[in-house]
């Protein structure tokens, strides 16, 4: 996949001095879904406004479809769609008119067929006569969502797009997100819910402190730092490591449990042996569980491995 | 040139106009009928003439710039600093639109709607006043260059407020007083010789000499310089705002 939007040495200092993000490079492939992952204040949001032309630039360059945002910002900007972390909305407009308004502003003649099909797909269709202010939280986020489609943008930023939003709304928007993947178009959402980069990311960025520690492809991220660990029930708990078993690191859990973590890259984890080994040391399994490391547990590693 | 942007700001505007309508024309109408009432009958008819025209007739002009000026600032301030408040900027920063292409949206509804204002009183003072206008066509084109230029104006005021007690400030305390004291309701020549003097500083006078020239064919200071004063004044909103538009001022961070 060729690089639809580039990031090259970018930084953001505001006027108060803050540094929102210290030298950024990134590469974002046409039609994937890329999660920004960060803590609050890692310079997501910031990142976001830079390529959308929201914020101006202390360094670096990025391109979006070829053109340089700064001085091919026409170019630029028709490419995107922003779907703002907040409900930036004005509370009188009817939900139609508001998208109407976009479009338009997005420099494209209205198009009453496409916006009917947005707003369809975001099952808005029999709200669109009624004003902002009328809608619920989750509405007014569908609305925001329609309007950053209202020009059928190639990328798609959603900044936050589950924050305060109930758990059927969050699985809706993933639902959004996956027919608008298959419609070819590139996503890029920031969030904090690992849970989420988890459901519906190609590739996940982490961002900390105005840095991207790491980007990688979800499934070879949680490959390569996933460990696995097998929780060992036994029939007689014990309380402590038995000495024969030292060589396998084993910690004590719960319950009198032993604990084993394996490195699942490895040609061999070793369980076989060790199952044997439990077994001459005189100890009667009773159950085996194993527990695979979410992408939670590689993203608390990173952020809390850089604070130490 | 992206004018499909213009004109999604010009009818989201007019459209709020629109749904303000009763206090967008109905109050104008009311206050300018009342200052009829007591300005106009009341006391006009203790005064004879004033330049030659009844009182009443004579502040037709300077009624009307009074209600233009306060609505062309208002309403083009209020117009950029909504979305600003709200938050739903954003949209307009992250837009295929030049500055330019914002500015004339926002400008054009808000003096388009000013200028609806000014003729619904000029209609209005008809019911009580007889008035002939020697010169309708200047008289459209002052009103309409007076509505540009304090649209302009506001455009600022509402890009530089922070809060609303900040975007009432200026038209409550320097436009409504300069209004007042720009001889909207006497000639200046009715005025102490250096008060008179003191009055040629006030951008109004000249506004509002120039309107009611169009209107009676006399004036306090002449057209001339009346057309100079609305002219340098729309300048200098403009280069006002293309510096705030080149600097990001209050808008981008």
């Amino acid at each position: 996949m060729a690089d639809i939007v580039s990031v090259r040495d970018v930084q953001k200092t505001y006027d108060s001095g803050f540094q929102a993000l210290k030298t950024v490079s990134l590469d974002i492939r046409e039609g994937e879904v890329l999660a920004l992952l960060g803590p609050n204040g890692a310079g997501k949001t910031t990142l976001i406004s830079l390529i959308c032309g929201i914020a101006r630039l202390t360094g670096g360059t990025i391109t979006v479809g070829g053109h340089d945002v700064v001085t091919d910002y026409r170019a630029t900007r028709r490419l995107i769609g922003l779907v703002p972390q907040e409900l930036h909305l004005d509370p009188f407009e009817k939900v139609i008119n508001a998208m109407r308004f976009t479009r338009g502003l997005f420099g494209f003649p209205q198009d009453d067929a496409l916006i009917e099909k947005v707003l369809r797909r975001l099952a808005l269709w029999e709200k669109r006569d009624s004003r902002i202010i009328e809608l619920s939280g989750g509405m007014k986020r569908r609305v925001l969502i329609a309007k950053a489609l209202a020009h059928s943008p190639r990328i798609l930023f959603l900044d936050e797009p589950s924050a305060g939003v109930d758990v059927e709304l969050r699985k809706d928007m993933w639902r959004i997100v996956d027919e608008l993947k298959k419609d070819g178009v590139t996503i890029i959402l920031t969030t904090h819910y690992i849970e989420e980069a988890e459901a519906i990311a190609d590739r996940i960025a982490v961002i900390d402190k105005g840095e991207i520690k790491l980007i990688q492809e979800k499934a070879e991220l949680m490959r390569q730092m996933g460990r696995k660990q097998m929780i060992i029930e036994l029939q007689q708990p014990v309380d402590a490591v038995p000495d024969t078993l030292a060589p396998y690191g084993l910690e004590l859990g719960e319950g009198g449990t032993l604990v084993y973590s394996y490195d699942t890259r490895g040609e061999r984890t070793g369980i076989t042996k060790l199952l044997s080994d439990i077994s001459a040391a005189g100890l009667t399994l009773r159950d085996v569980q194993t527990h695979q490391s979410s992408l939670e547990d590689i993203f608390v590693d990173l952020v809390q491995g850089d604070a130490q | 040139m992206n004018l499909h942007a213009i004109r999604a700001i010009y009818t989201f505007e007019m459209n709020r106009a629109l749904r303000t309508l009763l206090q967008s024309v109905v109050s104008p109408i009311l206050s300018t009928s009342l200052y009829f009432v007591v300005f106009g009958a009341a006391i006009g008819s203790r005064i004879e003439t004033v330049e030659g025209v009844s009182y009443g007739a004579f502040i037709v002009p300077g009624l009307i710039m009074l209600s233009v000026l306060v609505q062309s600032v208002s309403a083009a301030s209020f117009g950029i600093f909504a979305p600003k408040y709200s938050g739903a900027i954003y949209e307009l920063l992250s837009a295929p639109a030049s500055f330019i292409e914002v500015t004339a949206g926002y400008v054009l509804a808000a003096a388009t709607r000013s200028l609806v204002i000014g003729l619904i009183i000029l209609g209005t003072s008809f019911l009580f006043i007889d008035i002939t206008i020697l010169h309708p066509f200047w008289m459209i084109g002052f009103l309409m260059l007076t509505c540009l230029s304090f649209a302009l104006f506001g455009f600022i005021i509402g890009i530089w407020a922070r809060n609303f007690e900040q975007l009432q400030l200026v038209p409550m305390l320097i436009v409504t007083p300069l209004v007042f004291l720009g001889g909207s309701f006497y000639s200046i020549t009715m005025l102490p010789p250096v008060w008179q003097t003191i009055t040629l500083f006030n951008p109004v006078v000249y506004l509002v000499s120039g309107f009611r020239w169009a209107f009676f064919g006399a004036a306090d200071v002449s057209v001339g310089w009346s057309v100079l004063a609305i002219a340098g004044f729309t300048l200098v909103c403009l280069a006002v705002i293309a510096w705030i538009f080149r600097t990001g001022y209050r808008l981008r961070k």
